[in-house]
């Protein structure tokens, strides 16, 4: 099927920097598609790209297959979740949610009104301004204002980071069901990677202005093409050149039996995180490792001789990375 | 803590009383009194001065000052708006705008009228110009006239509705803007449903500031004016001068000022606001 978005050789030169260096990207319809990176990669840019708050340097974006970089905004059919709400403060709930419906007159005004609020659990709070609004009813509204005007693309630019830790888990969940159950291609931006992996299709992981890796959530997540993207979705040990992810990092008092690679180490300390413990051990080089075990994996001392072992199926390598 | 509240409210509460209240006193007092022969009063009640204002020639004075008033505000903020938006996103450049816009007030008002007649006479610079280059044959009568005044009053005022204009533009939030469009909006359309009730307080705030002092104006009048354009401040300004009836005056004060407060009072309350 072709993408419902598509970004081909996007750049973006602001004065002094590149901010978007030949991005390309296809967004699947339907998909649940985010960009992931550090703060400054060009993740927001790109979304203000597509939205048309700003104009690429080169390149072309295709909506359904057709270029709109010459529209402007307020014709394009994709919608904003914008990161701090911007509601309207001087509008209620029912206003803030029908300002699009109004702007194209739509004649199932009513009914739309009423679907998109009970899809966010809103009804009954129609007469609310924003003010007497929590931070997860905002951007309920948020989203419901930007859903109500069915848009081809919804783009989500940090909706959690405004919302308290508790909140934003819950808020990450009802996201993901919104997503399922309305069918809109989602584009979503954020610097959170468990939120990228938990709720994602596909990623893409940006850095400086490119494209890092692109594909499913696991498929990433284990089999990262560069050292950046294996660094910023998780946790990585570093030994002799290949990377091990924590939780795939064994340890063992006894040498280990074959199929595993080992090495010598001593135990440093042993953090108690609730669902697991944290062993870190320093490698004869000197290198020190983390090691994600089952507290019932045993009870490792400080200064305790022990074997840190690994699938080699387990290791990431990279070519010249 | 009361009494230390009250120790620091003592001075301006003294200022106001003594300053304000005081001759507001004296005049409302004048008003019930008959005219002395070379000014003054001759302590004889009535209500004489009052009954005279009812006299259609007064109300007809009272009248052209309101809607004098009323163009100089809308004026005001036609022009204001645009230059407030301007200065509200000028980014660092936004406080020397400010200054530049506060600048005139370096000067005396007076002053600065005078510039104006001297632009604007029949052997002004403008008629000068105009002549020489052989555009006109005659000067045009720019001053001595209602349109003379409404510049003046424009003139004078501007900053007034600028000021809070631009401290209702400067706060709203760009990604309102951004929102509207994105939902829609064109550029018009966002201004009207997102801007205009947004920047609403800061017109409300700029019209009234300009009204006010409009209304009760007598120097605009009386310099770009001439004999033409009398006004109710010109009319309370005769009244103590040259026809030497104080308490005529001071009724006719009284109720410019009472009549103010009303159209401030019902402004007010029929946008919801409490400034008051």
């Amino acid at each position: 099927m072709a993408p419902v978005l598509e970004l081909r050789q996007i750049s973006k030169d602001y004065p002094g920097h590149r901010a978007l260096d030949a991005v390309s990207l296809e967004i699947p319809r339907g998909a649940f598609f985010t960009l992931v990176g550090p703060s400054g990669c060009g993740k927001t840019t790109t979304l203000r790209l597509i939205a048309g708050f700003e104009q690429p340097t080169s390149g072309e974006i295709l909506l359904n297959g057709v270029p709109i970089n010459h529209l402007r905004p307020y014709q394009r059919a994709v919608s904003t979740v914008f990161q701090n709400y911007a509601l309207f403060p001087h509008l209620t709930v029912r206003g803030n949610v029908e300002f699009g419906l109004r702007q194209r007159r739509a004649t199932d005004a009513a009914a739309r009104l009423r679907r998109a609020l009970e899809l966010v659990q809103l009804a009954g709070k129609e007469s609310r301004y924003p003010a007497e609004l929590s931070g997860g009813e905002r951007q309920r509204v948020a989203l419901a204002r930007s859903l109500v005007i069915e848009p081809e693309v919804l783009l989500l630019d940090e909706p959690l980071s405004a919302l308290d830790p508790n909140l934003r888990k819950q808020m990450r969940a009802e996201l993901k069901n919104l997503q399922r159950r309305v069918g809109i291609t989602f584009l979503l931006v954020t610097h959170d990677r468990e939120e990228a992996l938990s709720l994602s299709d596909r990623i893409a992981v940006m850095h400086q202005g490119r494209i890092q890796q692109i594909g499913a959530p696991e498929e990433l997540y284990l089999r990262p093409k560069t050292r950046f993207v294996a660094d910023f979705l998780g946790a990585v040990n570093w030994i002799q050149g290949a990377g091990v992810r924590p939780e795939a990092t064994r340890i063992s008092r006894r040498p280990p039996d074959g199929g595993l690679r080992s090495l010598p180490a001593t135990v440093l300390e042993s953090l108690f995180l609730g669902s697991c413990v944290h062993v870190r051990a320093r490698l004869p080089g000197g290198d020190v490792v983390t090691a994600e075990v089952s507290r019932y994996d045993g009870d490792f001392r400080p200064g305790e001789a022990v074997h840190i072992c690994w699938l080699p199926a387990d290791e990431l390598r990279f070519d010249g990375a | 803590m009361n009494r230390l509240r009250l120790g620091f409210l003592a001075p301006a509460a003294l200022i106001i009383a003594a300053l304000i209240l005081a001759p507001m006193a004296l005049v409302a007092c004048y008003s019930f009194l008959s005219r002395g022969a070379y000014g003054g009063v001759e302590w004889i009640g009535t209500l004489e001065n009052y009954a005279r204002l009812f006299d259609p020639l007064y109300l007809k004075i009272l009248a052209r000052s309101a809607v004098l008033a009323a163009a100089a505000a809308s004026l005001c903020l036609l022009l204001g708006f645009p230059l407030a938006w301007f200065i509200a996103r000028a980014g660092p450049r936004k406080h020397l705008c400010l200054s530049l816009v506060i600048l005139p007030f370096w000067t005396s008002f007076l002053v600065r009228l005078y510039a104006w007649m001297f632009l604007l006479r029949d052997t002004g610079l403008i008629n000068t110009l105009l002549l020489a280059a052989g555009w006109i044959r005659e000067p045009l009568p720019l001053l001595y006239n209602d349109g003379a005044v409404l510049l003046g009053l424009v003139y004078g005022y501007l900053p007034f509705t600028v000021l809070p204009l631009y401290a209702t533009l400067e706060r709203l939030d760009p990604s309102l803007l951004e929102a509207a469009a994105d939902l829609g909006a064109p550029p018009l359309a966002a201004f009207r449903r997102v801007v205009l009730p947004l920047a609403a307080p800061g017109m409300r705030a700029g019209a009234l500031l300009v009204f006010i002092p409009c209304l009760g104006t007598y120097l605009t009048s009386d310099l770009l004016g001439g004999s033409k354009t009398f006004l109710a401040g010109n009319l309370i300004q005769n009244q103590f001068t040259t026809a030497r009836d104080w308490p005529f005056g001071s009724a006719a004060s009284l109720v410019l000022m009472g009549l103010t407060l009303l159209v401030v009072f019902v402004w007010l309350r029929r946008q919801g606001e409490n400034l008051l």
